[in-house]
């Protein structure tokens, strides 16, 4: 039995975790099929119909219609695209960087290491949201992307870099904790011994080492995504309307809290769930892909 | 143990020194300068007029030259006005803070009386139903957007059965009245880290009760209530305490968005306008502020650490 296999099987106990999974697959299956749905529909999910304006549930309309009158059901799984999309490319992109600042820090070692992580520290030490805020702030135009800053997609990648700015340090530090562990093993000395380059030695013989923790900080680091997402759009600074995220449907819906309850209530349950899965998914993961060495890597370093 | 204390203090203030820097180019960043929010004040500002401004505010020298210029300045207790609230920038800094610990506290607290017991004794007890609603419950917690939450116990507690009042700053004087106010963001607050807390603690137990002195005391015939208060208990605190040290650090940057959605104009509120209102100064000194508190927390975390636990020893800190 493999790797993989045994992997599978330790995930299978996990009740919670094949829950999450479950729904995970459903919500995302759900949400490709936005396209389709609308197709069958005979819908546009962006088009206003002020005539329907809170329409309710019916069958062309089966989670009924919002202030403008376009059909909740489609945006919301416009916005779960949206939302889903970021969330995955935001936390590969922390990984991605962590990973490779992990590596360089434990595999040199010295003052490198010294120096990285004393930066890790700071990024930390920064607090949250207040970053998020003065990072969503900084006017593109200052650093010369002022033209790009008009296109339409500039708000969805904007989240993306601000997110991977301050994610980062979390898969760093687990890269590198384990890296350490890994560099002083045998099959490590070996290919040095024999003459591997360092980038090669990092690549095919730690790497694959650290990728258990890895796999499970990505995943859970999707669920704070979406969460910061929605705190972003609270504040006006997230994606920006009219394009649909679960978070500017939240904020936007809560000012109708009075005429339209379940405006909040849809956005809000999408976020809930799609983190709660996240959250149990990356749980199970844990138990399966890494039971001991990420607890360990993650209170090893510094 | 002072070359370990005087080390962590170097290395703390160096990383102050480098936020410091990083923070001043961050809102450097921001859109616009002083002189485009004096042009827009007073639209008769000739071109003339603003590049003598330009020359007087030193805006035209380069920028690492105006952040030692600044530096120089904060060193010696100076850290300039705030535009919005025209005084001081530690003036305008106390009262939020004043209110951002009160909130925070009472949060923290609640947190505390809520995540210990309920990690510990889901923690005790691995795969019980207990700790399978404990779980279940924190995964809850920590999964929900805060506005959502806050709203939801807004409706709940203050629309449906208004008991509380939604707002959090009482018009009304007396301590009562201002307590009344603050019951729902704190309960939200609170309910929101218990969740965080509760994990950390379960985690921490049964990390605690796999070790092997606890099976000898477990074999030599020790009640499981006595494993848990007696030997696993101690060992559990220790990282917990670290974590919780640093959360300790975050209170004092405010918890925003309860803020704004209660109404009460703490920390948070305070760097959001700050930023959002283009106040320089105010927003470099509360960002600023908010890291050293972090990295205060994050050297007495060391400590407790080691006071704590007998087997780290400072000079192993140190190297780490």
């Amino acid at each position: 039995m493999g790797t993989a296999a045994r992997a599978w099987q330790r995930f299978r106990q996990h009740r919670f975790g094949l829950l999450g999974l479950v729904v995970l697959a459903v919500l995302v299956a759900a949400c490709l099929s936005a396209g389709w749905l609308a197709a069958v529909l005979g819908i546009d999910p962006n088009a206003v119909d002020l005539f329907g304006q809170y329409g309710a549930p019916s069958g062309s309309h089966p989670l009924g219609q919002d202030d403008l009158g376009r059909d909740v059901l489609l945006r919301l799984l416009a916005g779960g695209q949206v939302s889903l999309s970021v969330a995955l490319v935001a936390a590969v992109a922390a990984a991605s960087i962590g990973t490779v600042v992990g590596l360089a820090a434990g595999y040199t070692g010295g003052w490198l290491d010294a120096l990285l992580m004393r930066l890790v520290d700071s990024v930390i030490a920064l607090p949250l949201l207040p970053l998020l805020i003065v990072l969503a702030a900084i006017d593109p135009a200052k650093l010369g992307f002022g033209a790009w800053a008009e296109e339409q997609s500039f708000g969805l990648i904007r989240i993306v870099i601000i997110v991977a700015a301050v994610g980062w340090t979390t898969p760093a530090r687990l890269v590198r904790g384990a890296t350490l562990a890994a560099r002083e093993q045998g099959y490590v000395l070996a290919a040095r011994a024999l003459g591997v380059a360092p980038v090669v030695v990092a690549i095919r013989h730690i790497l694959p080492n650290v990728s258990g923790p890895l796999i499970v900080a990505t995943t859970l680091a999707m669920g704070q995504v979406i969460l910061f997402e929605s705190a972003l759009s609270f504040l006006g600074l997230g994606i920006q309307p009219p394009t649909p995220s679960w978070g500017n449907m939240l904020t936007g819906a809560q000012e109708l809290i009075w005429q339209a309850p379940m405006l909040a209530v849809y956005p809000g349950l999408a976020i809930f769930l799609t983190v709660v899965s996240v959250n149990f998914l990356g749980d199970a993961l844990q138990d399966a892909l890494a039971p001991r060495s990420s607890e360990r890597a993650d209170r090893g370093s510094t | 143990m002072m070359r370990f204390l005087a080390s962590r203090l170097a290395q703390s203030l160096l990383v102050l020194a480098m936020m410091s820097v990083a923070i001043y180019g961050l809102i450097g960043l921001m859109p616009g300068d002083p002189i485009d929010l004096a042009l827009s004040a007073d639209p008769r500002l000739t071109a003339a007029d603003i590049a003598r401004l330009r020359l007087l505010y030193g805006l035209d020298e380069p920028w690492l030259q105006r952040y030692l210029a600044w530096a120089l300045q904060a060193m010696r207790g100076e850290f300039g006005y705030s535009r919005l609230f025209a005084q001081p920038v530690t003036d305008a800094l106390a009262e939020p803070l004043r209110r951002t610990l009160l909130l925070m506290g009472g949060s923290f607290a609640v947190a505390l009386l809520i995540g210990l017991p309920a990690g510990m004794a889901a923690g005790a007890r691995p795969h019980s139903r207990l700790d399978y609603a404990v779980n279940l419950v924190c995964f809850a917690g920590v999964a929900m957007p805060v506005f959502w939450l806050a709203l939801l116990l807004i409706l709940l507690f203050a629309v449906h059965w208004p008991i509380f009042p939604a707002s959090a700053v009482a018009l009304e004087p007396g301590l009562a009245a201002q307590l009344r106010h603050l019951a729902l963001p704190v309960l939200t607050l609170g309910l929101l880290q218990a969740g965080g807390i509760t994990r950390y603690m379960r985690a921490a137990m049964r990390e605690a009760l796999a070790a092997d002195h606890i099976r000898t005391a477990r074999a030599k015939g020790l009640s499981d209530a006595g494993v848990v208060r007696r030997h696993a208990l101690r060992n559990a605190m220790i990282p917990v305490i670290s974590i919780l040290a640093l959360d300790v650090g975050g209170l004092f940057s405010g918890a925003l968005i309860i803020e704004m959605m209660f109404g009460y104009p703490g920390m948070g509120k305070l760097l959001f306008d700050a930023v959002m209102g283009n106040d320089y100064n105010l927003a470099l000194v509360a960002l600023l502020f908010g890291t050293g508190v972090t990295l205060a927390a994050n050297l007495t975390a060391d400590i407790a650490y080691a006071a704590v636990d007998p087997r780290v020893s400072f000079s192993h800190l140190s190297d780490a």
